[in-house]
């Protein structure tokens, strides 16, 4: 085979392989949003489940979600913008920062179970939360946090080093730069940031089996203190455990559905909001 | 002036603890994780849980073997970097130096909503389409073996390894490959004898972080590959239901009086999960700093 042969077989193969990724993702898509619009209805995103869960729809696993996702951002945030600002802005690099950092990057890469055992040991029965919203909350919070503080420290490396400078240089103190000058330009970089860890406490399963999830309950939690619902959890249990499984296929596809929305949705939106802020920066 | 200088130090130290609860945290995962598992060593032998090929924690004796468990989330691993990192590879050199800028605007963020796909929809993807599909076509008995897991979680480490591997093929500095270029080289003798050999210590990052991610994923296998806790052959045993490490942590945990010696040893196999991943985070997170990559996804 000639040099030329060759490249055109290897540049097909190459496009066959990123066209069977692409296929994958896409089939994936299409059934889960096939098979679950027949069941999607505002009657099933409002109502709670009926009959031993065979029947009605998926309400306190969507509150309870969106309850845990608001306390696991409320957590993470301040922390993760704190230390990127630290990270960022006030420390010199050292030994102590390489520590840091590479804390950062082996929490990002600890397995999710490895997490959930840590939320049972430590929130569930150190300090006897039990299996509660908190401690589920708690245990989702670490597993984002490197997530908000790499988004947080790559939106404060962008912004230009003059504009300290030149607050700096007016006699304006470090703190009032940051303040004032620093953070206002890096909002959307740490906005996206937080946008995309929301997708990733939202379809979290593994850290909250043994923290907090419950297979079934008939209504909402009232304090941070109880157990919750959670759609990826009602997903997991409705497709693998149960006398009904069959029978509850559709239910399961419509909470496959819902979930997918919402994490893509919040994707998409992270996307959005990053490609616009790069624009602008260009211009 | 005093007092300002003062409140810049506070507002320092503040942001400084914060950091440093990143630390912390970690420092708590393992003292938690290794405190529990530790106990189960009080009750039964070290070597026998590193080197037992029997993971039957209800039987009397219990015994609590790791083996079974190891070679399961091994083989299910395996499998996946075998299929994912030629695909990612592949889609990495397509993405950067094939690809018109509109279908890489395009590719870039499909590949990051395939990153952004939570593992429990995988899993039930897996569960009615994949499983049935693998038993029809090979005539298996279950569909729920460990090539099922594989094929999942070769999509889902898929992102990681495509976005270093593009990180790594596009630092490769353009003057090499205008060289081989301008000696008359076509462009994919280029890619292959000079821009993939540049970029391979990068590509090795990205091989090793996806195998990190595929040996910590639960939620897929534990729905796809039957957990049948035995030692699979290799590498035929990839047609048989196995059970992985996770999968066993998320299957028991739910079920154990807390402080038994089922709970230690399940704390024990989450040690050794932990030591794993947290040994192959550091080889990637070397060679990364060595080659300036970015994080990935």
């Amino acid at each position: 085979m000639d040099a030329k042969t060759t490249e055109k077989f290897a540049f097909l193969t190459l496009k066959a392989s990123i066209l069977l990724v692409v296929s994958f993702v896409a089939i994936l898509l299409a059934y889960i949003i096939i098979q679950g619009y027949e069941v999607l209805s505002i009657d099933f995103l409002t109502s709670m489940p009926k009959n031993r869960m065979t029947e009605g729809g998926i309400y306190p696993a969507l509150m309870g979600t969106a309850y845990l996702v608001g306390l696991s951002i409320a957590i993470a945030v301040p922390l993760g913008v704190f230390s990127a600002i630290y990270l960022n802005e006030y420390a010199t690099p050292t030994k102590s920062t390489w520590v840091i950092e590479m804390a950062i990057n082996n929490l990002a890469g600890t397995p999710s179970v490895v997490f959930g055992l840590f939320g049972l040991a430590l929130f569930v029965k150190f300090f006897d939360f039990g299996p509660s919203l908190l401690a589920a909350s708690l245990t989702l919070a670490l597993l984002i946090l490197p997530v908000v503080i790499r988004a947080s420290k790559e939106a404060l490396i962008t912004v230009p080093l003059e504009y300290r400078e030149a607050s700096l240089a007016l006699g304006v103190t470090k703190w009032k730069t940051t303040r004032h000058i620093v953070l206002p330009a890096a909002v959307p970089g740490i906005v996206t940031g937080i946008i995309l860890s929301i997708g990733r406490v939202a379809g979290e399963t593994a850290p909250i089996l043994f923290t907090g999830a419950a297979y079934f309950l008939p209504r909402l939690p009232d304090s941070v203190f109880s157990q919750f619902m959670a759609l990826p959890y009602h997903l997991f249990v409705m497709a693998t455990s149960g006398t009904n499984i069959a029978q509850t296929r559709p239910i399961q596809y419509g909470t496959a559905l819902v979930l997918l929305m919402l994490v893509l949705a919040v994707n998409c939106l992270a996307i959005v909001i990053r490609k616009h802020y790069r624009n602008k920066l260009k211009r | 002036m005093v007092h300002r200088r003062y409140k810049e130090k506070g507002i320092e130290t503040v942001f400084f603890v914060t950091a440093a609860i990143t630390v912390l945290a970690l420092l708590f995962i393992c003292l938690f994780l290794f405190r529990d598992g530790y106990l189960l060593f009080e009750t039964s032998s070290f070597i026998d849980f590193i080197t037992g090929d029997a993971w039957y924690p209800t039987s009397t004796p219990a015994r609590f073997g790791l083996l079974p468990l190891l070679f399961g989330s091994l083989l299910v691993t395996a499998g996946a970097i075998f299929i994912s990192v030629p695909l990612g590879v592949a889609a990495a050199i397509y993405i950067s130096e094939l690809s018109s800028p509109r279908v890489s605007d395009f590719l870039k963020p499909f590949i990051e909503i395939l990153a952004g796909i939570p593992s429990v929809v995988y899993g039930f993807f897996g569960l009615v389409v994949l499983v049935p599909l693998i038993k029809e076509l090979l005539g298996l008995p279950t569909g729920q073996t460990a090539l099922a897991g594989s094929i999942m979680l070769s999509m889902m480490a898929l992102p990681t390894i495509i976005s270093i591997s593009e990180d790594a093929i596009s630092a490769v500095p353009l003057s090499l490959k205008e060289g081989s270029l301008a000696l008359g080289g076509t462009q994919w003798q280029t890619i292959y004898k000079v821009v993939l050999p540049a970029a391979l210590s990068g590509i090795s990052a990205a091989v090793i972080l996806g195998i990190g991610r595929a040996i910590g994923e639960t939620m897929t296998v534990l729905m796809v590959t039957g957990n049948t806790a035995v030692i699979p052959g290799f590498p035929e045993g990839i047609l048989d239901p196995v059970r992985t490490m996770t999968a066993t942590i998320a299957l028991e945990m739910g079920e154990v009086p807390q402080g038994s010696e089922h709970y230690h040893a399940l704390f024990a196999v989450g040690s050794v999960l932990f030591i794993t991943t947290f040994i192959i985070n550091l080889i990637a997170d070397k060679i990364k700093k060595k080659y300036k990559l970015k994080e990935g996804l």
